[in-house]
């Protein structure tokens, strides 16, 4: 115990949930100025234990002090009041309304939208953030639509940040853009929490660090101090392997082929795509690297069949596909992991068992016009084992799991699709360190086995680990590929930096907003 | 203390099976409560509602003629429902059927065939599936919204019926009434027993629940319905046709209302007039709501909503209570069911203050 008092004082905090012990008997502290890393994996409690400082979720046990006073049961309204701001990993955002409008509804006094969206303006310009007020939260990006959470919190002026997991949708400038905002906030006294499981970002940002492990804390180090190894041991409880990338020797014909892709945006602020040409061998993973908004969905719905178009030159295995539905092309071996995982790459409500027939009828699960349910379940059980999905068996309902458990299944599910093909969007977001690098292994061999992968990414740090050749995705356009050994963080950054230069909210959009 | 609505994380089966029991509780406590306001003694009252008619054999035998309908309608609107496609106009479907059959029953050349029936029932299918085939292309193609196009196309099949039993197909021996002459013989289908008026139809509405539960439980393509009910996007994902999800959805339910349509004509009416149903169509989708949208669910809803039925004309005979009674059971039933739904699926909780 300090003499001085700190800003925020967690003692015995415990939570139970039926079946499991979210967080026990956690004790930490952090200073003004202070800015403190939860590091643990997905399950480790780290989200519980945020959402308990900041009165979402109430402790069973324990004390929570800030500034001093006790907090005991609070809201997440009386947090605010204090000062306390929360930024969730799962956006609270209304999709139908403007950015300014879903800023409005966290102030206080009068509405007045005009002066709000110049104060919007003014604060994500000091902090680099690319945020228009007038656009429609619907048809922002998810990593757009971050930076909107993000800069809600700052116009509160906060007194302790609470940032869920904030990096894993930010292109490396953006996060370093948003370190620089985070140092600044601590220098002025505020102190920030920041639960992340990415060692590197931790290291080079956050002054302490509590690890937790299964609800309990495994560790409280100077992460400067630490290596990212030590880190890493600390909240997996075992050592991690490290990608395995054989050599390999790629198909003469590519497996994908696209030429003068072109396709219109989705939404009004979506990404025209433009001229996009690209060949995936079997025996490679390519990445595209880039900013999720610059055409990254509208890429990857062309290339699934969920967009149609017949004028655009798709090839699978030499075989025009551009004007075929998704079912015919997951037929010819096509595999697809989508950016959603709920609602989309699964049905919230329908069983594991059920979902694994969403893409598994092209391996039988559907036959002669019948769902066969026994082979269903074996091949969700099998999934659920193969990618230590954690959950309550095949009857799960999809909904019930965690983000990241759901994303293993759904990838554990489309590779054992065995593709010909296979297309993965983020394909370890939310994911843990542990799972992800499995995954990661999981996606390499597939492509050593014959398979042409294609991998859709913000994480650099991921495709750089995977990836035999990597273009960058930005503004619609698709850069040259930059092979393997030649591709580092500085040049993909700089190709990835470069274009978000034009991206409007810098050009002519005022003039829209004027009008408005 | 303040109060909070929240969805329930997780919800038991039992509770969930529940529901509609609590809701016709509900609904008979509170229809008991109307009687009492209306001067009535609710006990006894209710005793004729719900108990009296079912007291003798022929009573029985009558729900089951005015539930043969309802389940028949149910089975079909439910496949679309459960990939929500809302097809309100069942009612619009039973018509066409019913007048299809009538046709085919009165002017096909050979009066005696043995196949007239068969003819007629596919006529009736055909018609139900004629008309909710006209909703399906226009929401497919147009994007037109199938509720209004379905009730919409009710009201016009109820003109169509109107006009051909005061117009073209008026019987000339009928004292000009506003009826079709009674079909042939060999266009009618006889009662199981003569004393009652009970048809086949029973064992064709159990051949529908029977096939429904295949179709949802077993079919890939009852699994892509309910994949595009319950996710669009997650089925444009997988490659599920929207279209085809579509025109399913609605035809089902117009095959079946068509079906229902050609069994009360070519049953227990005999012949056309300007009114052949006491809005089965609309009560059917409270039977398949009722029933959870599953097949024993809506053998059990079609059984009750007949009961309503066969009460209300039970109590209108010994009281001389009004008819509309019947659909304000229906609305309380319907009412209750929503909240009980509700209710499974969320729950209040008290949010504790700071201290």
């Amino acid at each position: 115990m300090q003499a001085m008092t700190r800003r925020l004082e967690l003692t015995n905090i415990t939570k139970r949930y039926p079946g499991v012990i979210a967080n026990d008997a956690i004790t930490l502290g952090v200073s003004a100025g202070e800015i403190h890393a939860i590091l643990g994996e997905n399950g480790a409690g780290k989200s519980t234990l945020m959402k308990i400082i900041y009165g979402a979720v109430a402790a069973d046990d324990g004390e929570i002090r800030f500034e001093g006073k006790p907090l005991g049961v609070h809201s997440p309204g009386h947090s605010r009041h204090l000062g306390i701001e929360m930024v969730y990993q799962h956006f609270s955002l209304f999709e139908t309304v403007s950015v300014a409008q879903n800023i409005a509804l966290c102030q206080d006094g009068r509405l007045e939208l005009t002066a709000l969206g110049d104060r919007i303006r003014q604060t994500a310009e000091r902090y680099g953030l690319v945020v228009d007020p007038d656009k429609i939260v619907f048809d922002l990006s998810v990593g757009e639509r971050q930076q909107v959470e993000i800069l809600r919190c700052l116009l509160q002026k906060p007194k302790l940040l609470i940032l869920d997991e904030p990096t894993s949708v930010l292109a490396p400038q953006a996060i370093d853009q948003l370190f620089e905002v985070l140092r600044a906030l601590a220098k002025d006294g505020c102190s920030i929490l920041y639960i992340s499981h990415k060692l590197d970002e931790v290291r080079a940002l956050c002054d302490s660090a509590t690890v937790l492990r299964n609800g309990k804390v495994t560790g409280d180090v100077d992460p400067r101090q630490a290596t990212s190894h030590e880190l890493a041991v600390m909240m997996v409880g075992s050592d991690l392997p490290m990608t395995k990338m054989p050599k390999t020797t790629v198909s003469a014909e590519p497996v994908l082929r696209v030429k003068n892709l072109s396709a219109e945006p989705f939404g009004e602020k979506g990404r025209k795509l433009s001229d996009i040409t690209l060949d995936v061998h079997a025996g490679e993973v390519v990445g595209i690297a880039g900013v999720s908004g610059n055409g990254q969905s509208e890429l990857a719905v062309c290339l699934s069949g969920e967009a149609l178009d017949p004028n655009s030159l798709i090839q699978l295995d030499g075989a025009d596909i551009g004007h075929l539905p998704p079912d015919r092309r997951r037929k010819m071996g096509l595999a697809y992991v989508p950016e959603e995982r709920l609602g989309r790459g699964a049905v919230p409500t329908h069983s594991l068992m059920q979902n694994a027939i969403l893409t598994g009828y092209v391996r039988g699960l559907a036959h002669m016009g019948l769902v066969k349910k026994a082979r269903a379940r074996a091949f969700a059980n099998a999934t659920i084992d193969r990618y230590s999905v954690k959950t309550n068996g095949a009857g799960a309902q999809a909904n019930s799991l965690s983000g990241g458990n759901l994303q293993k299944y759904i990838l554990g599910r489309e590779l054992s699709l065995e593709p010909r093909l296979l297309i993965a969007a983020q394909p370890t977001w939310g994911v843990d360190v542990g799972a992800a690098s499995f995954v990661r292994q999981k996606i390499v061999d597939l492509s050593r086995n014959g398979a042409a992968v294609l991998i859709i990414s913000e994480e650099l740090d991921e495709l750089l680990e995977i990836c035999d050749r990597i273009h960058v995705l930005s503004n619609g356009r698709l850069s040259a590929a930059i092979p393997r050994g030649e591709a580092t963080r500085e040049k993909l950054g700089l190709n990835i930096g470069g274009a978000t230069l034009h991206l409007p909210g810098s050009g002519e959009e005022p003039s829209d907003a004027a009008a408005h | 203390m303040q109060l909070r609505i929240e969805p329930r994380v997780t919800t038991s089966i039992v509770i969930q099976g529940l529901a509609p029991i609590i809701a016709v509780t509900m609904t008979l406590v509170l229809g008991g409560i109307l009687f009492a306001a209306m001067g009535y003694p609710p006990l006894e009252t209710l005793w004729a509602f719900f108990i009296e008619p079912i007291s003798t054999i022929y009573g029985a035998s009558e729900l089951l003629v005015k539930a043969v309908p309802l389940v028949i309608i149910a089975t079909g609107l439910a496949i679309g429902f459960r990939a929500n496609i809302w097809n309100i106009g069942a009612e619009g479907q039973l018509t066409i059927g019913a007048i299809a059959a009538t046709g085919i029953g009165l002017y096909f050349p050979d009066q005696q065939a043995v196949y007239l029936l068969a003819l007629m029932f596919l006529a009736g299918c055909l018609g139900g599936l004629f008309w909710a085939g006209i909703a399906a292309y226009l929401r497919a193609r147009f994007h037109t919204s199938e509720i209004l196009v379905t009730l919409m196309l009710t009201y016009i099949a109820a003109l169509i019926l109107s006009w051909l039993v005061r117009g073209p197909w008026r019987d000339p021996a009928g004292f000009n009434f506003p009826q079709t002459a009674l079909l042939p013989p060999a266009g009618l289908i006889d009662p199981i027993d003569f004393a009652y008026r009970v048809t086949g139809s029973v064992y064709f509405a159990i051949f529908a629940l029977i096939a429904m539960w295949f179709f949802v439980a077993r079919s890939f393509q009852g699994y892509k319905l309910a994949v595009g009910g319950a996710a669009p996007r997650a089925a444009r994902y997988a490659g599920f046709s929207e279209k085809s999800a579509i025109w399913i959805g609605l035809l089902t339910g117009g095959a079946a209302a068509g079906i229902a349509g050609f069994f009360e004509v070519a049953g227990p009416l005999g012949q056309l007039s300007p009114i052949i149903s006491p809005g089965y169509g609309f009560a059917a989708i409270i039977v398949a709501f009722i029933g959870r949208l599953h097949p024993v669910g809506i053998l059990l809803g079609g059984l009750f909503l007949a009961l309503i039925y066969l009460g209300g004309e039970s109590v209108q005979l010994g009281y001389g209570i009004p008819a509309p009674i019947t659909r304000v059971f229906q609305g309380l039933l319907l009412f209750f069911l929503l909240a009980s739904e509700f209710a499974v699926s969320h729950r209040i909780v008290r949010v504790k203050e700071a201290h």
